[in-house]
């Protein structure tokens, strides 16, 4: 089969900027759902059951549904609801960018408390008693000890969501955003040139991927240092 | 300072882990400048005592005072027993340090780090005076030379010299030892028996659960021994290692010896 490059190098400034929306979206719900997953997390882990419990009910929904369908009862569902429609929150509601950005929050959201759920729970008991026994408070205890070790814990599995994060964005092309799938597919739209076109749209997520991947090799080396053999 | 109140009065204490009954009313006084070493063979009671001090472990009854102060309890509404008052237990626990068998070193932070962690986030110190202090302290343990090491990057000696040095940067009334030397290599135990010689000649008061026979022999003001939750027989060495009155002590010795 012959590829038509003339219309791959064409298409790439209009793929570059729905990466950017992608990019947008992924790095705002990143930011969103890692502020988000510090307090839930620390619910997670508290000794009151009740407290236990309703985080673990949000993280059940968000980790047990589709994101796909979560998405679609966001954008498409809650249109349905007359309290939705005439309170404050319809003009951002209704709102695809609002609704992808919203959902994608919830989502990463409710696996990095988890992920970081697990790394709290695996702070070595020893060094929290440490801490205790020196004095320190419950919140400087958290602050100093129990998170940035916990942080250091999740790296490796958080650059994984992240990951995902990245790729389970082209499911904001369902909801009419032009981010990268989605400029994909408008593209093809008017080539004809499906396989022309998602190669070069698989190539710049492979490229950011490839980013991503690196950049968090470097991080882990530096933030990780403490537990690998001293080099210098 | 006074020097007629007690550094720590251990009054009545009582410990128990559901069925079993680890502790049964400990009493213990160490004066400034005491050096108490507690002694007795594995499961007699020795580190829930030093853990029930400083509250790791809370005990059912008893009463602790720290140079005077009496840390208040109150019973909770499930039966458990707490602190009533967070800041006084919080503000207690920076004059007891402690020093694990297992180091606990913060693993995150370099040695330096680990030192000066406390003094500044609990005490307050500024960033600059808890820095020379942690650096002289450093130096007196023999680790300043590695204090921009992360502790998995030192020996098990070493790690417990800069734990010494982190609970030293308290300027604690009491030093609480919980089997310092348990966890080290034969060759290493020296080293770390040394700097706590240093520490028990400079009048520091503490409080030390040992395996370390020699040690307790030579530096210690007073030997408890525990024997099923209770003192068996507590004196100065000489008396409990040369003449001692109980006859378990006397078999443990032998074991020991």
């Amino acid at each position: 089969m012959n590829l038509e490059w003339g219309v791959m190098l064409e298409s790439l400034p209009r793929l570059l900027q729905g990466t950017l929306l992608t990019l947008e979206l992924v790095a705002l719900a990143l930011v969103a759902g890692g502020l988000l997953s510090v307090p839930l997390a620390m619910l997670r882990v508290s000794s009151n059951p009740v407290l236990r419990a309703l985080p673990l009910a949000y993280t059940f929904f968000f980790r047990g549904t589709p994101l796909l369908v979560q998405l679609f009862l966001f954008y498409y569902g809650l249109a349905q609801f007359e309290v939705v429609r005439e309170s404050i929150f319809w003009p951002i509601v209704r709102e695809a960018y609002w609704s992808a950005l919203i959902v994608f929050t919830l989502n990463t959201g409710a696996y990095t408390t988890e992920i970081l759920r697990g790394a709290i729970q695996a702070v070595p008991h020893g060094e929290v008693e440490a801490a205790r026994a020196m004095g320190m408070s419950g919140g400087t205890l958290y602050r100093r000890i129990v998170l940035p070790r916990a942080y250091r814990i999740a790296l490796p599995a958080y650059g994984n969501e992240i990951i995902l994060m990245l790729k389970a964005s082209a499911l904001a092309s369902t909801i009419t955003l032009l981010d990268l799938t989605g400029m994909a597919r408008t593209v093809i739209a008017k080539t004809y040139l499906p396989v022309e076109i998602f190669l070069v749209a698989g190539a710049i997520y492979l490229a950011l991927t490839f980013l991503l991947v690196n950049g968090f090799r470097l991080l882990e080396r530096r933030v990780l240092r403490f537990q690998q053999p001293r080099t210098a | 300072m006074n020097d007629t109140v007690p550094s720590l009065e251990v009054r009545d204490l009582h410990k128990r882990f559901g069925e079993h009954e680890v502790l049964r009313g400990i009493d213990l006084s160490a004066r400034k400048g005491d050096v108490i070493s507690i002694i007795g063979s594995s499961g007699s009671g020795k580190s829930t005592l030093l853990r029930c001090i400083n509250l790791l472990e809370v005990p059912e009854r008893g009463e602790i005072e720290v140079h005077g102060e009496r840390l208040e309890m109150r019973v909770r509404r499930d039966g458990q027993r707490e602190a009533s008052d967070r800041r006084q237990l919080q503000r207690i626990r920076t004059r007891l340090a402690m020093v694990f068998q297992n180091f606990n070193l913060w693993s995150h932070m370099t040695i330096l780090e680990n030192v000066i962690e406390a003094p500044i986030q609990v005490l307050g110190t500024p960033k600059r005076e808890a820095i020379a202090q942690a650096e002289a302290l450093l130096h007196k343990v023999g680790m300043y030379e590695r204090r921009d090491y992360y502790p998995a990057h030192v020996s098990g000696g070493q790690q417990q010299r800069a734990a010494i040095a982190r609970a030293l940067a308290m300027e604690p009334e009491v030093m609480l030892f919980d089997e310092p030397t348990s966890a080290l290599d034969p060759e290493l135990v020296g080293e770390v028996l040394a700097v706590m010689r240093t520490l028990a000649e400079e009048g520091r008061t503490m409080l030390v659960v040992t395996h370390e026979m020699a040690f307790a022999r030579d530096v210690s003001s007073e030997v408890v021994f525990l024997h099923e939750g209770a003192v068996e027989e507590a004196g100065p060495p000489v008396e409990l290692f040369g003449a001692p009155r109980s006859d378990r002590v006397r078999q443990f010795l032998r074991h020991e010896n």
